[in-house]
C-alpha cells in the first residue's frame, strides 16, 4: 500500500498564553492529490502548517510526511516539504537568481545544479526577464510567483500553499491555477489553504475544513457539494417588473425592476419555475447562481460549529 | 542531509553572508577604515610622539595591534547581530528554519559569516596600520589563531544579541554600551602597568583585555597577561557562547512559536 503524503493523528497545540490552537486533529492527504484546508481566520489552518514546516512546535500528537516521521526523521522529511508562506519572507534586497540559487543550497543541492533550478522556474513562472532584479523591486503578484519558485527549486514531493492567491489579479490567478495544476498531474501533491472557495472548488479534489482547533468536515469536494440540497439562482428579466411574480411557492424575492431570486430545492424542477414564468408573460434573458456553492456550505458548517459550545474564545497568536 | 549536502549548506550560508556585507560595503567595510585611520593620524601621529614609548615601543606602535582587534571585535559582533536581527525582523530567516539544514550549520554558517567580515575588515585595518607605523609579527600562529578565536568569539556574541532583539534599537544597545567601553578600557591605548592597584585588578576582570594582549604578543612580543590564560579564557567563552546559542536556536520563541 502506497504511504500518505501526510498523515497527522491526534495533533495538538497549546500557546502559552494556554490558548489551545488545534485540539486533536487527524488528517490523511494521499499522494497526488490537490488537497484543501479551509477554515475561518484563527481556525488553526496556519498553525497546521507552521507544524509541518516546523515553525511551530506541536504539544501533542504525531506528523508523517510520505511515512517519515517529523520528531525522529527531521531532516528526511523536510526535503520533501515545499512551503508557499501567506507572507514574503524573503530578503528583499537580494536578487531573486540568488534568492534561489541560495534555497536550492539550504538543501544541499550543487550550485551548478541549483543554478539550472533557479533558471527552470523563473522561466516557468515568468520572472527569467527579472532574474538580477532585487525581491523589493518586484510587484505584488511577480513576489507571490517568486514564492512559489522558491518553494519548487528542491523539487518537494509535498508542496503546500497558504492563500497563494490573496491579493492577486483574477488574470494572475487563473495562470497560477494552470500552473499548480500542472505540477499536481506531475506527480506532485499539493495542499492549499485559501479564502476563495471557488478557487478550493475549482483546483482540488478532497477538503478539509477545520474550525476552532478540530476537523469539522474531510471529504471529496465532490461529496461535500451533494450535501447541497438547495441553490438560490438569480433571474434576470428583459422587461421591468413591479412585483415578484408568482413562482409557486418557492421563496424568493425582488432585487430590482429588472431581476429576482428564487430559491430551488435540488429536487424542484428548473422547468417547472420556467413554465409558470412565461405563462405570467416574464421573459427571462439570463439566470446565474447567487452564491459560490462551496461558499454556501462552508458557512453552513462553521456556523453549525460555532453553535457548539466553545472551550475557550481567544485570539490564535500564531 | 549527508556530509556533502551539509556541506553545501554551510558554504551557501558563508556565501550569503559575504554577498551581504560586500553588496553594503559603504556601511560595513569603508567606515572601520576611516575611523581606524583617524584614530592612527589622532593617536600615531599627532598625539602619540607627545606620549613617548609604551612597554619599550612607540605609541603608534604599541597601539597598532589593539586598534585592530578593536576593528575585528565590533566587525564580528555587528556582522552576525545585524544580519540574523535583519533576517529574523524580515522572516527570511524562515527559509533556513523550514529547510532540513541543522541547526548547528546555521549556528556555525552565521558565526563564519561574521569572522569573513571581522577578518576583511582585519585585513583592511592592518594594511592602512602600514601607512603609519611597521608591523613586525613576531609570533605568526598566536596572532592568526588570537585573532580567528576572538571573532568566533564576538559572533556567537553577536548572534546571541539578535536572538534576543525585538527591535533594531536592541541591537545597538550592547555594542555601544558594553562592548565599546569594555573594549577601550580593554588596554588597547595602554599598559595596565599604569594603572593604580584597584582599577588594575578591575581590569583584570575585563574579557577584552585578553585578547588584546595575547594579540599584542602575537605582533610585538609583549603582554600585560599571560598568553597561554588568555587562550583558556577565550576557549572557555566560545564553548559556552556556542552551547547557549545552540539552545537559543532550539527554543527561542522568538524563532519557533
Amino acid at each position: 500500500m502506497t504511504e500518505s503524503a501526510l498523515t497527522i493523528r491526534n495533533l495538538r497545540k497549546a500557546y502559552d498564553n494556554g490558548f489551545e490552537a488545534l485540539k486533536g486533529i487527524d488528517l490523511d492527504v494521499e499522494q497526488g492529490d490537490f488537497f484543501a484546508l479551509l477554515g475561518p481566520n484563527g481556525a488553526g489552518k496556519s498553525t497546521t502548517i507552521g507544524i509541518l514546516c516546523s515553525l511551530v512546535r506541536k504539544t501533542g500528537g504525531q506528523v508523517k510526511i510520505f511515512g517519515l516521521d517529523i520528531d525522529s526523521r527531521f531532516s528526511e522529511a523536510k526535503k520533501y516539504i515545499g512551503i508557499v508562506p501567506q507572507e514574503f519572507n524573503f530578503n528583499q534586497f537580494e536578487k531573486i537568481y540568488d534568492i534561489l540559487v541560495t534555497q536550492a543550497g539550504y538543501f544541499g543541492i550543487p550550485r551548478r545544479l541549483a543554478e539550472q533550478r533557479a533558471e527552470k522556474y523563473l522561466r516557468l513562472l515568468d520572472l527569467w526577464d527579472k532574474r538580477s532584479t532585487q525581491a523589493m523591486m518586484l510587484s505584488g503578484g511577480m513576489k507571490r510567483r517568486l514564492l512559489i519558485a522558491r518553494s519548487l527549486v528542491h523539487e518537494p514531493r509535498l508542496l503546500i500553499l497558504d492563500e497563494p492567491t490573496a491579493g492577486v489579479d483574477i488574470e494572475l490567478r487563473r495562470s497560477m491555477w494552470h500552473f499548480l495544476r500542472e505540477i499536481n498531474r506531475q506527480g506532485t501533491t499539493i495542499i492549499l489553504t485559501t479564502h476563495y472557495l471557488e478557487e478550493a472548488e475549482s483546483l482540488c479534489r478532497n477538503v478539509a475544513i477545520i474550525d476552532r482547533g478540530r476537523i469539522v468536515q474531510n471529504t471529496s469536494i465532490k461529496s461535500l457539494l451533494k450535501t447541497l440540497n438547495r441553490e438560490v439562482f438569480i433571474f434576470d428579466t428583459r422587461d421591468a417588473i413591479e412585483t415578484l411574480p408568482d413562482l409557486g411557492g418557492l421563496p424568493g424575492h425582488l432585487l430590482d425592476e429588472h431581476s429576482f431570486e428564487v430559491e430551488i430545492q435540488k429536487s424542484d424542477s428548473l422547468n417547472g419555475v420556467f413554465d409558470r414564468l412565461s405563462r405570467q408573460g416574464v421573459e427571462i434573458v439570463s439566470m446565474r447562481n447567487k452564491a459560490n456553492r462551496l461558499e454556501e456550505l462552508f458557512v453552513s458548517l462553521v456556523r453549525a460549529n460555532s453553535d457548539e459550545p466553545a472551550a475557550e474564545e481567544n485570539e490564535e497568536v500564531a | 542531509m549527508s556530509g556533502t549536502e551539509k556541506w553545501i549548506a554551510f558554504i551557501t550560508i558563508i556565501v550569503r553572508e559575504v554577498r551581504r556585507f560586500l553588496r553594503i560595503w559603504p556601511q560595513t567595510l569603508l567606515p572601520p577604515a576611516i575611523t581606524i585611520t583617524l584614530y592612527f593620524v589622532i593617536f600615531g601621529t599627532l598625539i602619540g610622539p607627545r606620549i613617548g614609548p609604551m612597554a619599550g615601543f612607540n605609541y603608534i606602535e604599541f597601539v597598532a595591534p589593539g586598534l585592530i582587534m578593536l576593528s575585528v571585535i565590533t566587525n564580528s559582533y555587528g556582522n552576525v547581530v545585524s544580519s540574523f536581527y535583519g533576517a529574523k525582523f524580515g522572516k527570511s530567516v524562515e527559509e533556513l528554519l523550514v529547510s532540513p539544514v541543522p541547526n548547528y550549520i546555521i549556528l556555525t554558517g552565521f558565526v563564519m559569516g561574521g569572522v569573513a567580515r571581522g577578518l576583511g575588515v582585519g585585513v583592511i585595518v592592518t594594511l592602512l596600520s602600514l601607512f603609519f607605523t611597521r608591523l613586525n609579527v613576531e609570533h605568526i600562529v598566536v596572532t592568526c589563531s588570537v585573532v580567528f578565536l576572538t571573532s568566533v568569539l564576538f559572533s556567537l556574541a553577536g548572534f546571541i544579541n539578535a536572538v534576543f532583539a525585538r527591535s533594531f534599537d536592541d541591537i545597538s544597545i550592547i555594542p555601544s554600551f558594553v562592548l565599546t567601553p569594555l573594549t577601550y578600557l580593554g588596554g588597547i591605548f595602554y599598559s595596565i602597568d599604569m594603572l593604580p592597584g584597584l582599577w588594575e585588578g578591575v581590569s583584570r576582570a575585563n574579557p577584552i583585555l585578553y585578547m588584546i594582549n595575547a594579540f599584542r604578543f602575537g605582533v610585538l612580543g609583549v603582554s600585560d597577561i599571560d598568553v597561554g590564560w588568555a587562550f583558556l579564557m577565550i576557549g572557555l567563552f566560545i564553548v559556552g557562547l556556542y552551547a547557549y546559542s545552540m539552545y537559543l536556536l532550539v527554543n527561542s520563541k522568538g524563532l519557533r512559536s
